[in-house]
């Protein structure tokens, strides 16, 4: 014994029964930039520790600094996969605080938009996970449908992936005819591309094998651990903020919520398939219920508040008015009313909230996101132990983590 | 029962008395605060009590409030009783110098990180964590980043002259080190002719 404590075996030799692996920073299979180290015996992981943090931008700390609509683009930069939420999410947050009643239009159109961003998100996530049990063809052939919702963001807002969409009190702009036409055609052609997708993954012999049973989790630990979103679903909580606190109208729309039972990758899988079909559903509504206002009803496209709202450009350089509030607006002058609030929204990863304090200033006092996927990666290292290391893999896009949404 | 922000606050107020003070409602949201030592106690009974059942942590985070004195730090709880469907916000307030407060990691999971969190930006210290290290910010760092005390840096500031970020444009318009992105004078001339 005695000299053993002596002897410093190099790290990984013989004498040592487990090896350690650095799975990250930057390594294909983590989708992302953050770090686990894996301790292994053979290929089985006994034990694994996340370092994240690798792209932390401080975002809480810049936003104390910054007006209110000037923090929107920041949050793109959360979830990138569903940024559209995430702004969606502010917005929602800003109108509570100031007392914003928007028209039923703007939810309505809000509700497309946040529908076609879950779908972007999940159809990321499970073709991803596709990708790594082997099977690249979904991923593929799905991404080129993917394309049609971004160009319908392209045709609302101008932008794609960081979308900075909508403003304080509705949308920058009323939707075109031609974002109309994209959105038509993408109800068309979506349902056939997403069966195909299903029947690829759903009942392959394969697929099944890789994970059902894989990464598992009890409802009970889910809940402790603070999941949500569809991996809380999947575990067999029927928790939705769309549904628990009704935001943007969502009270008005008639959808389910699909919920698992194990758990599981497979469960995991099966409810975000299960929630790209609601979201469809979803969409087809919302887009009937914009389709029935007429006259200048259908113009609609944001709430009557000139203290936030920027005014027409035409204004700016004809009214005296238009162009004081643009002023204002622009160089952030607002001052904000006081106020605390916590406002959540049914992010694509699961419940995003604000946590915002106001003290009267025109920057936020202190401003807190609530990450889902910061809060339920931490049990990552319960689920994968005592189970393979390309089980592991799998486990970790099928919680679809998202390091932008982790690091903030 | 359903549950109501007045049924909990009389159930509250039966088990702790007026332990618990500054009760509030802002946007519907019942909020309350207690003494720091308290927390762990108003957690627990919030978690066991068969009518509360507030078991899921949504969220914890500290906020600093550096004009209130020896009372600087809140660490404020957000809970969520999932059943009934009702949300409450709870603080405790610390002092900066000697900021100890329980940690709930017994009780929550998912309070393990969000406390890591929480330490890193305003360094609470979480007693009865079991790692409270850094998690975001790199472990080197020495100060608490989102205090009061570090204020980010004045967008409007003169002194600094760098030109790779694009600061310091004004000043650098009379600068002889114009490099070959901008217009030099003479090319701007040129440019007036056409």
């Amino acid at each position: 014994m005695q000299t053993s404590e002596h002897i410093k075996l190099p790290q990984g030799s013989l004498e040592k029964q487990t090896t350690t692996l650095n799975f990250g920073p930057t390594h294909p299979a983590t989708h992302g930039v953050f770090q686990n180290i894996v301790e292994l015996d053979g290929e089985r992981v006994i034990d694994a520790t996340q370092t994240v943090g690798y792209i932390h931008r401080a975002f809480e700390k810049i936003a104390e600094r910054r007006p209110l609509y000037q923090i929107t683009p920041l949050l793109d930069r959360m979830n990138y996969c569903s940024s559209p939420i995430n702004d969606m999410g502010w917005h929602l947050t800003c109108e509570k605080l100031l007392g914003i009643k928007t028209p039923k239009r703007v939810d309505y159109l809000r509700v497309i938009i946040m529908e076609l961003a879950r779908i972007s998100d999940h159809l990321i996530c499970n073709s991803i996970v596709g990708v790594d049990s082997g099977a690249y063809t979904g991923f593929l052939y799905v991404m080129q449908y993917r394309e049609l919702i971004y160009e319908i963001y392209e045709e609302v807002c101008g932008s794609r992936l960081t979308t900075n969409i909508g403003r304080i009190g509705g949308f920058e702009r009323n939707f075109t005819p031609q974002a109309f036409e994209k959105l038509e055609k993408f109800i068309k052609e979506w349902p056939p591309v997403l069966k195909e997708f299903e029947s690829l993954f759903t009942r392959n012999r394969i697929f099944m094998e890789r994970t059902i049973g894989v990464g598992p989790i009890a409802a009970e630990r889910a809940l402790n651990y603070g999941f949500t979103g569809p991996n809380l679903r999947a575990a067999g909580v029927d928790y939705d903020v769309r549904v628990h606190t009704p935001y943007s109208s969502y009270e008005d729309f008639d959808f389910n919520i699909p919920v698992g039972k194990t758990g599981d990758c497979y469960d995991r899988y099966l409810v975000r398939n299960g929630e790209m079909w609601q979201s469809l559903e979803l969409i087809k509504q919302a887009y009937k219920k914009v389709q029935e206002f007429k006259g200048a009803d259908s113009e609609i496209f944001h709430a009557d508040v000139p203290e936030y709202y920027l005014p027409d450009k035409k204004d700016v350089y004809t009214k005296m008015e238009a162009l004081i509030f643009h002023f204002k607006i622009i160089m952030g002058e607002t001052d904000i009313p006081a106020g605390e609030l916590y406002s959540a929204v049914e992010g694509g990863n699961g419940e995003l909230g604000f946590y915002l304090i106001s003290d009267g200033g025109r920057t936020p006092y202190r401003l807190h996101f609530r990450r889902p996927c910061f809060i339920y990666y931490q049990a990552f290292t319960e689920l994968i132990k005592g189970g393979m290391l390309s089980d592991a893999i799998i486990t970790m896009s099928s919680l679809n983590i998202i390091a932008g949404e982790m690091d903030a | 029962m359903v549950l109501t922000n007045e049924s909990i606050k009389q159930k509250l107020t039966e088990k702790f008395g007026d332990q618990l003070i500054d009760w509030e409602e802002p946007f519907g949201m019942l909020t309350f605060t207690a003494q720091k030592d308290l927390n762990l106690k108003v957690l627990q009974f919030l978690f066991d009590d068969v009518e509360l059942k507030f078991q899921f942590l949504t969220d914890l985070t500290a906020v600093h409030f550096p004009d209130r004195k020896n009372l600087e730090l809140a660490i404020v709880y957000h809970l969520h009783n999932l059943i009934d469907n009702i949300r409450i916000r709870f603080k405790v307030y610390t002092d900066i110098s000697k900021p100890d407060v329980f940690s709930a990691t017994a009780l929550y999971q998912s309070a393990n990180w969000m406390e890591r969190e929480t330490y890193d930006f305003y360094g609470v210290n979480f007693v009865g964590h079991p790692n409270l290290v850094r998690i975001l910010n790199v472990d080197e760092m020495e100060y608490f980043p989102m205090r009061k005390e570090f204020p980010l840096e004045d967008q409007s500031r003169l002194d600094k002259d760098d030109e790779m970020f694009g600061r310091g444009g004004a000043l650098a318009a009379g600068n002889e080190r114009s490099n070959q992105g901008t217009i030099s004078g003479n090319d701007k001339d040129e440019l007036l002719k056409h």
